[in-house]
């Protein structure tokens, strides 16, 4: 329900903000690519709008904010929140053909909070008031008979709720949430939960940057923060390195020589489509949990990608620069060297993108697994403890880094490659 | 003493459907140092293979072939090759890939920039030696491509269309270039294309190739390359001799590509 409503907010700003912006920008920007008439079907004409990019991020945040209660949203567009405080309602016993009405006061609180309740008063015929307390999202079913001077096994029973008859099944809505008369007759108080989400499910960002703050400072499960995420990223790199150190001159023999091609194509072959994900139990088998398992995983995950890559590089060098450089006097060496290597880095890195991917996405999983630290780890220990805030944190550091490395690489590839794609 | 001997040279491909394509047979050239030689034939004739051959970049299954009286065994850096496009290295700037040759031989640092300034001068591009290849227009890139052969010294210059990809304009002025550079130079050149004009113009010597199997057709002996040295090239197409040459030359391909298209058309 509330689903329905997060995801028509979200295209309603999509569409409002569409229009709006594009009615502003159209009048602005004049440059070559604005003068296209032919756009549609023109990829190259099709660049990110940086306003749509600012807003979608924004409205995440918005979204997520409106549907936690965030103190960091001013409190009018906040979804409806839960009901919290005390409201009542009155119920109706009959017993042994006399009826009486008490009322019943609820106190709703907090989850974490466990208030003291005073003692009940008031009642003038034999039902007596009753005073319960119950957690935000939770429900409770009302002890009305324990201080009635009838009880139901007595014979008494509730047949109406604030006036309003009821029969078992039945739901009457009163301030602050709805009483439903349960099948033995007992009403079951359920306070209002708004369109707001449990904060167990999804905190709040503001919770969660409290959190993170708290976590730099004070570690997780003895384990500074950056030292877990820091553990991950060390696997990482460990793990590519050793798989680029391996399988990048295994690529360039199996592109330079039959005997190495003819070896290990069946090997590279079958293992490229098993995920790195599938090799986990046997490596857990092989090697256990530590830190060996988890380098020899990555390692596997890094080797075919690199080698592949390297094989491609070296079967994508253009036939006639090999022959100029031999016309040239070039050696095989000199080949290898001037020709081979400069002309297959360009693939070398985009196998690089994607194996430090792989191996990003491989070591969290691993993790998840087994691990005494890690990201992986700590989201995974998190959630056993329904410690949604660090859960959350944990995806989000991991998507950070992860598209940092990528960046990394990027940048590096520029620098780097700058004849990428201009032979 | 002819300096490149092309004896008998025939080169036959065996295709993996048991197949066999005559890609030449019987090919004998002679060619003197300092001679300028063009190919011209319609597609498919054997021409590049021809010069493949003479590159050491194939092995013919006929012939042999001898340079300064050594057998010609593999590719080296005493026959040069200019490809149509895309042989330079463009991760090198336009510097280091003139320098190639050179760097290979390890020649002396300064000889070397010796060479590769004067070179790119006389191929008009002193101004662009820190720039990467990438970032030069296509006419700029052939003479790179030319530099680079010449800085090596080769005594052969091979060229397969070097000048194919480019537009008419430039092509024209490529033209000359490689005729100052032939006679400054007085390197033999062995120069494959696919227009009519421009082996008239830059062939001392024409050879016209027939297909299949791919030999030589007609030979003759020009004089415009000759004339083109010193003059413009569009004095020289208006030689009383030149229009009729291309035109014999012109519907002497036209047959041979009329015969082929009637030989598939009949074995279709
Ligand atoms: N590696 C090969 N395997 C099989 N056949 C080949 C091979 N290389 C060339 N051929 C065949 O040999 C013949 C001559 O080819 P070649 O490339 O030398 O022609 P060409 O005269 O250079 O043509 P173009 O003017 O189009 O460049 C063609 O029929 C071609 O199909
Ligand atoms: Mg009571």
């Amino acid at each position: 329900m509330s689903g329905l409503i997060v995801l028509a907010i979200y295209v309603g700003i999509f569409v409002a903000a569409f229009f709006i912006i594009t009615r502003i920008a159209s009048r602005t920007t004049r440059d070559y690519t604005s003068l296209k008439t032919v756009t549609f079907g023109d990829e190259s004409a099709v660049r990110p709008n940086r306003a749509a990019g600012i807003i979608s991020i924004l409205t995440i945040f918005l979204l997520w904010g409106m549907f936690t209660g965030s103190s960091l949203l001013p409190s009018f567009l906040h979804a409806p929140g839960p009901f919290i405080g005390e409201t009542s309602f009155d119920y109706t016993a009959e017993a042994n053909g006399q009826s009486d009405t008490a009322t019943v006061t609820v106190i709703v609180h907090p989850r974490e909070e466990n208030p003291t309740l005073d003692e009940p008063t008031g009642g003038d015929g034999f039902a007596k008031n009753d005073i319960i307390s119950v957690a935000q999202w939770r429900s409770k079913l009302v002890p009305w008979d324990k201080n009635d001077d009838i009880s139901k096994s007595d014979g008494s029973q509730v047949t109406a709720i604030n006036g309003q008859s009821v029969n078992p099944g039945d739901t009457v809505n009163v301030t602050g949430g709805s009483v439903t008369i349960s099948d033995k007759g007992t009403p079951n108080f359920k306070p209002y939960n708004g369109w707001q989400m449990e904060p167990l499910y999804l905190p709040a960002p503001e919770t969660v940057v409290d959190r993170t703050i708290k976590l730099a400072s004070e570690g997780f499960r003895g384990t500074s923060l950056y030292g877990h995420l820091g553990w991950s990223l060390f696997r990482v790199v460990a793990g590519f390195l050793l798989g680029a150190i391996v399988g990048i001159p295994l690529g360039y023999a199996m592109g330079l020589s039959n005997w190495f091609r003819g070896w290990f194509d069946p090997i590279v072959e079958f293992m490229r489509p098993v995920p790195p994900l599938a090799l986990i139990p046997l490596v857990i088998i092989w090697a256990g949990i530590g830190e060996v398992g988890k380098i020899i995983l990555l390692f596997l995950a890094a080797l075919w990608i690199m080698a592949i890559a390297a094989r491609a590089g070296v079967s994508g060098v253009n036939i006639s620069k090999v022959h100029a450089a031999y016309s040239l006097g070039a050696s095989k060496w000199q080949i290898m060297r001037y020709v081979i290597i400069p002309n297959s880095l360009p693939e070398i890195f985009t196998g690089a993108r994607v194996a430090m991917g792989v191996c990003w996405g491989t070591v969290v999983a691993a993790e998840l697994v087994a691990a005494e630290k890690g990201a992986g780890m700590m989201i995974m220990v998190a959630s056993k403890f329904q410690n949604t805030d660090i859960v959350l944190l944990g995806i989000i550091l991991i998507g950070i880094i992860g598209f940092g490395i990528d960046m990394l690489m990027r940048m590096a590839e520029k620098y780097l490659v700058p004849w990428k794609g201009r032979g | 003493m002819s300096e490149l001997s092309i004896d008998n040279i025939s080169m036959r491909f065996d295709l993996p459907n048991g197949g066999v394509v005559q890609a030449l047979k019987n090919v004998s050239i002679d060619l003197k140092s300092g001679e300028l030689l063009s190919i011209l034939g319609p597609s498919g004739c054997g021409k590049t293979t021809l010069l493949n051959i003479v590159a050491g970049f194939l092995a013919p299954t006929g012939g042999v072939m001898t340079l300064n009286g050594h057998q010609i065994k593999g590719p080296d850096a005493e026959r040069g090759m200019v490809f149509q496009q895309g042989a330079l290295f463009e991760w090198m700037s336009v510097r280091e890939n003139v320098g190639f040759g050179p760097s290979m031989k390890k020649m002396p640092k300064a000889e070397k920039k010796q060479t590769v300034d004067h070179l790119l001068n006389v191929v008009g591009l002193g101004d662009f030696k820190e720039k990467a290849v990438y970032e030069l227009s296509g006419g700029m890139q052939q003479r790179v491509a030319l530099a680079r052969c010449l800085a090596n010294d080769p005594d052969v210059i091979l060229m397969d269309e070097p000048l194919g990809a480019l537009d008419a304009l430039t092509r024209e002025k490529m033209q000359s270039l490689v005729l100052k550079l032939w006679k400054e130079t007085g390197k033999t050149i062995i120069l494959i294309t696919h227009s009519v004009e421009e082996a008239l113009l830059l062939g001392e010597r024409l050879i016209v190739m027939a297909p299949r199997p791919g030999r030589i057709h007609k030979e003759y002996n020009l004089p415009f390359a000759e004339l083109g040295v010193d003059a413009d090239l569009r004095e020289v197409k208006k030689h009383p001799d030149f229009g009729p040459k291309r035109e014999e030359i012109l519907s002497m391909i036209w047959d041979m590509e009329e015969e082929i298209m009637g030989r598939t058309e009949e074995s279709a």
